[in-house]
């Protein structure tokens, strides 16, 4: 794809951020944010409320403008050359972007539909693998509980089927068996040489084996 | 070519302290513009001979009217300088513009009433001057109202410029499109006068009240750009140092 | 282009499970419009001669009320943010949103104009003019209005500031589009008033979109 990883030790980075300053207003939220990232490797954002989780996944997302660094993909340089992370990768916020008029089938038809062509079958697979029940598939979302609501948006991340998971607080809502679930999807990602950043209240368990955590302080 | 002075047009110490030495040469050279074109146009300038004494609003109305529209599209190239080379001090220039626009907007339309008065008899005549007027005075109010409505100053910056910038392409075409509508009415601008060839009696104090008008503009607009870089810049190092030594 | 149709198929099919939210700027119009006669007269000659301008300030209220729908639902569930962060092409998707938002409002109210203006007094003939006039002007407004909405998503007070921004912006459209409504129930020339009309949502068709574009990368932040 024209950029080549390259190495740090035995790391093929992937994703990098260096020397990182975001603004919130004219509060700095973030400052000296460095990390590196490679193929099968997951990455806890800790740390209080306010402290700049949110704000540090929104700025690689390309969704808040970054003040000083710089985020880089494949090592190109995100603020000149968007276009191969935008199709790589996908960010989930704290809520799902989800119609409450349309049935979760049709909430990841029009959602990841956007990113790539998606087959019915193809989505019904990846809802019923989140332990979302087939009866529930076809209800609006108004009608589902919060914990199906998130099992549908971690639905989305499958269908993405990107390299970087961008995620801000996944589990909250999910019950212990949703946690478990979610839990083997990050694994599993990983494996296939996938790389997921979470913000997190409480570490993720089981804990994948190349986890990486990064507590913030409140800047 | 050497584009070092573009950039330390964007240094926000470097205009604080340009503006804070310019204002002083601004407010005294528009007292005296304007002050000179007020004595030749009230006293020495013969009254018009159709309208009297009434035309002497003129040497409000008109300046007023022409620095409404120019510090819009001051106000809408600062704020472009600002979204494009994201120059900070632009966009606390374009900030500085709006109000000071407004007033100026706000004084023509009242002139332009008053003028209307003895000539018509009514304050309000849908002259498509005094109409595209109204339409600017409320371009203006849309974009204070804008940037009041965000606590964020850098997306009320840019949120507002890109306002600034649509409004620009927007005032010509309302301009053609207000004259087109009242050229099918066959209503003669009042604002203008009878003659199409000033005598220069009449003509100088006028043209001294636009250069008084737009050098007062400069005067305003130094002191309030001054304001608003301080207001931005209240935290950086520059600020305290200068307080510290104050 | 498989962007705009899969969210444009997207935006009709939720205003469909929506109805009460969809039809209400259109019933909107035909009561505003169903007013006049009551406040001023039931002459229809009288009523002619205002026709073009009720119909158009008609349509530009209720087009106004519908606007604060088009981004602000999309930016709540946080929709917005997954377009802005994962499509390659913002451009379209706008497009998209604004042909959408046409669909549900602007046409229906360019077909509805007849029936409305035929209790105003409007003949026959000069139906497909009227009908001619609005499609363009609520092209326009519609694409104005996106811009003016997307400037407001984040901003307090959006509802009222979204009209604040939008009526100077709407000037030249209503002026060029009453008159050629006028012209034509009048039964004169309104070529010329169409071709300005015509060349003014050209413009607006051009720059709108790539200003909204622009402004809702800042409005996501």
């Amino acid at each position: 794809m024209g950029h080549t990883d390259y190495n740090i030790g035995m790391l093929d980075v992937v994703l990098e951020v260096r020397d990182l300053r975001v603004l919130r207003g004219e509060r700095t939220v973030l400052k000296k944010i460095n990390l590196w990232l490679g193929a099968g490797q997951y990455l806890e954002l800790r740390g209080a409320n306010g402290s700049g989780k949110t704000s540090l996944l929104r700025a690689v997302a390309g969704l808040l403008p970054i003040e000083a660094g710089g985020v880089f993909w494949r090592s190109a340089p995100l603020a000149t050359d968007r276009s191969a992370f935008r199709s790589e990768s996908i960010y989930l916020g704290h809520d799902a972007p989800l119609k409450a008029d349309f049935s979760a089938i049709e909430n990841l038809h029009y959602w990841i539909g956007l990113r790539r062509p998606l087959q019915r079958q193809e989505i019904e697979a990846a809802l019923t693998k989140v332990g979302l029940p087939a009866a529930a598939q076809l209800r609006p979302t108004r009608q589902l509980s919060a914990g199906q609501r998130r099992r549908v948006s971690l639905a989305a991340l499958l269908l993405a089927r990107v390299r970087l998971w961008l995620l801000d607080e996944p589990t909250t809502q999910l019950d212990a068996d949703g946690q478990a679930m979610f839990a083997g999807l990050v694994e599993e990602h990983l494996r296939g040489g996938g790389i997921a950043v979470a913000a997190m209240h409480a570490p993720l368990t089981p804990a994948p084996a190349a986890k990486q955590e990064l507590v913030l302080a409140a800047a | 070519m050497d584009f070092t002075w573009f950039h330390r047009l964007g240094s926000p110490p470097y205009i604080y302290r340009l503006s804070e030495r310019l204002s002083p040469w601004f407010g005294w050279s528009a007292a005296i513009l304007i002050a000179a074109g007020l004595y030749g146009g009230l006293v020495l300038a013969p009254p018009d001979y159709q309208q009297g004494d009434g035309f002497r609003i003129i040497y409000v109305h008109a300046p007023s009217a022409w620095l409404s529209l120019m510090v819009y599209s001051c106000m809408a190239t600062a704020a472009a300088v600002g979204l494009i080379w994201r120059m900070k001090v632009a966009h606390a220039m374009a900030a500085s513009c709006a109000g000071v626009g407004a007033a100026f907007t706000a004084v023509s339309l009242i002139t332009g009433m008053l003028w209307g008065k003895p000539m018509w008899g009514t304050y309000w005549v849908w002259d498509p001057r005094l109409t595209a007027q109204l339409i600017l005075l409320f371009l203006f109010f849309g974009y204070m109202a804008l940037r009041a409505s965000y606590d964020d100053t850098s997306r009320a910056d840019r949120l507002s410029a890109w306002l600034a910038v649509i409004g620009m392409v927007n005032v010509p075409i309302v301009r053609f499109s207000v004259e087109w509508w009242n050229s099918l009415h066959q209503s003669p601008s009042v604002m203008k006068l009878a003659r199409a060839s000033m005598p220069a009696s009449m003509l100088v104090p006028l043209l001294l009240m636009l250069a008084g008008f737009t050098v007062f503009f400069l005067a305003f607009l130094s002191v309030r750009l001054r304001a608003e870089v301080l207001r931005r810049e209240k935290h950086s190092a520059w600020v305290r140092e200068m307080v510290a030594n104050a | 282009m498989r962007h705009f149709r899969l969210l444009l198929t997207r935006d009709l099919r939720l205003a469909v499970r929506r109805p009460g939210q969809t039809l209400l700027p259109i019933g909107f119009f035909a009561m505003v419009t169903a007013l006049f006669p009551l406040a001023l007269s039931p002459r229809l000659e009288e009523l002619r001669a205002i026709a073009p301008g009720v119909l158009w300030v008609g349509a530009l209220l209720a087009a106004l009320l519908s606007l604060d729908h088009l981004l602000r639902d999309d930016a709540a569930d946080g929709t917005l943010e997954q377009l802005v962060a994962g499509s390659e092409s913002l451009l379209s998707l706008v497009l998209a949103k604004v042909a959408a938002h046409w669909l549900m409002t602007g046409l229906p109210l360019a077909l509805l104009a007849p029936l409305l203006g035929a209790g105003l007094g409007v003949p026959v003939a000069a139906m497909p003019g009227v009908i001619m006039a609005l499609v363009l002007g609520t092209v326009c407004l519609s694409l104005l209005g996106a811009a003016a909405a997307a400037l407001t998503l984040g901003a307090r007070r959006g509802g009222i500031l979204l009209t604040l921004l939008t009526l100077p912006l709407a000037v030249p459209v209503v002026i060029f589009g009453a008159r050629a409504t006028k012209l034509t129930i009048e039964g004169g020339s309104a070529a010329g008033a169409f071709y300005l009309l015509a060349a003014v949502a050209v413009l607006t068709l051009t720059l709108a979109p790539l200003a909204t574009a622009a402004v809702l990368r800042i409005a996501v932040e």
